[in-house]
């Protein structure tokens, strides 16, 4: 009896330390959600601005850029993943990479051969666990990533797409190297605290309407500001409007990787706090319960101890009665 | 005097907004000064190049910007960087250290840029490299 209390008082005091790691974590994930979202808010300006210029170039170039023209018969095709560096963040991961699996099939049946590079530990290890190829990982920033981060991961999509520009029938062209001919991007969308969802989007070739019906710009169209309609047949470039354009979407495609890795980790916190709070609450009810438990147990043992001390007393009372 | 609203932004954040009576700013095909009117533009900022920002009060401001455009609307002028510093943030000697070691390894591309980084960000402080 007097084991399986201590046995239950052992497992409050491990329940009750768990819970607070698990609340810790919920802070601290509480805090960063609002980190990662006013970093959203501020890449804004800029993602905007870059998306404009875009536009404007996109109306009056003749648009003959790599990046955005379709190719003929796609092979290959590169698909982004971003998921987290850490787990405790309930179903994020999870969720993402069944996105990625819908896309990778998708890709199969369409005849394409999915090329993953995958942002996150987390990712890293479900596909290396499961022996899949990577073409190439990064890890270590899916909390706060830094535009840095973002070149870094947009190098590598931007050589391999102009790499797989000369492929020709299932081998490499004329550089040696198999690149890819379409690039995807698979990340989790902040919606809000409550809604994360894992999206799945087509970044390169860029369809121009894409290029115009760009969040921002239906942001903006709402709000009521006016587009600079009218005046792009006029602008002047320096350097030419192609060379402008060269320069300009490797930065677009670059821009837009960081926005999704802002708004992952945005989504990674929330999931978090989400988790980490379900997981303390849990803890709660559990400690409660075992203490219920203990007391019980405790009671039933004081309750014993009596009768038998009432039990000796009237054994000894009855033997001396007896004398 | 007619003013520009001038807009400069950095990816990670917007760094000043407000109004100015001129702008200059070095593209690849050369040196370029913006007044109020200008006809609609857009052009690629040189790497190493400075942005000057004459506001509206008189005063002078100086941005080291990087991998940057510049978009000239008739609502006035957008500099997109990837990187930008205004002078009175850049830290010289951090600037003037990182000249030093880039200086060191001409052939590696990164360090390229670091190196034309560093130039503009003292030349936004006022020093000739």
């Amino acid at each position: 009896m007097a084991g399986s209390l201590r046995a239950l008082r052992r497992r409050i005091r491990s329940t009750q330390s768990t819970k607070k790691i698990f609340s810790a974590q919920e802070l601290i994930a509480g805090a960063r959600i609002v980190r990662a979202q006013a970093r959203v808010e501020a890449s804004k300006p800029y993602a905007r601005e870059i998306t404009r210029v875009l536009s404007a170039l996109a109306s009056s170039a003749s648009l003959d850029h790599p990046l955005l023209s379709e190719r003929e018969n796609p092979r290959r095709a590169a698909v982004l993943v971003i998921t987290s560096d850490r787990g405790f963040a309930g179903s994020y991961n999870v969720n993402v990479l069944r996105r990625t699996e819908e896309l990778l099939s998708l890709l199969r049946q369409e005849g394409k051969e999915p090329v993953l590079y995958v942002v996150g530990r987390k990712g890293e290890s479900y596909y290396s666990f499961r022996d899949r190829e990577m073409a190439d990982t990064f890890t270590g920033f899916s909390e706060q990533p830094n535009y840095s981060d973002a070149q870094e991961v947009g190098r590598a999509l931007i050589e391999a797409f102009t790499a797989g520009e000369d492929d020709a029938d299932g081998g490499p062209g004329a550089d040696g190297i198999q690149g890819v001919d379409e690039l995807h991007i698979v990340f989790t969308e902040f919606r809000s605290l409550l809604a994360q969802v894992p999206v799945a989007k087509r970044m390169a070739p860029l369809e121009v309407e894409e290029v115009e019906e760009f969040d921002y710009e239906r942001e903006d169209r709402e709000r009521g500001v006016a587009a600079d309609g009218g005046l792009q047949a006029s602008y002047e470039f320096e350097p030419s409007a192609e060379g402008l354009l060269d320069a300009l979407l490797p930065k677009y495609i670059t821009t837009r990787i960081y926005a999704a890795m802002l708004e992952a980790a945005a989504s990674e916190s929330a999931s978090r706090r989400r988790a980490m709070k379900s997981a303390s609450d849990n803890a709660e009810e559990l400690a409660k319960n075992l203490s219920r438990q203990a007391n019980q147990a405790r009671q039933a043992e004081i309750t014993q101890e009596i009768s038998e001390i009432v039990g000796g007393a009237d054994a000894l009372v009855t033997s001396n009665a007896g004398d | 005097m007619a003013t520009l609203q001038v807009e400069l932004v950095a990816v990670e954040r917007k760094i000043w907004s407000g109004e100015a009576t001129t702008v200059i700013a070095r593209t690849t095909e050369g040196e370029l000064g913006i007044l109020a009117g200008h006809a609609p533009m857009l052009g690629q900022l040189a790497d190493g190049g400075v942005v000057t920002i004459r506001t509206v009060e008189g005063e002078d401001l100086v941005v080291a910007a990087h991998g940057g455009f510049l978009s000239i609307t008739e609502h006035g002028v957008s500099i997109l960087a990837e990187t930008a510093e205004i002078s009175t943030e850049i830290d010289a000697e951090r600037a003037r250290e990182a000249l030093r070691r880039a200086e060191g390894e001409r052939d590696d591309p990164e360090a390229q840029a670091a190196l034309r980084r560093a130039q503009s960000r003292l030349r936004a402080v006022g020093e000739s490299v």
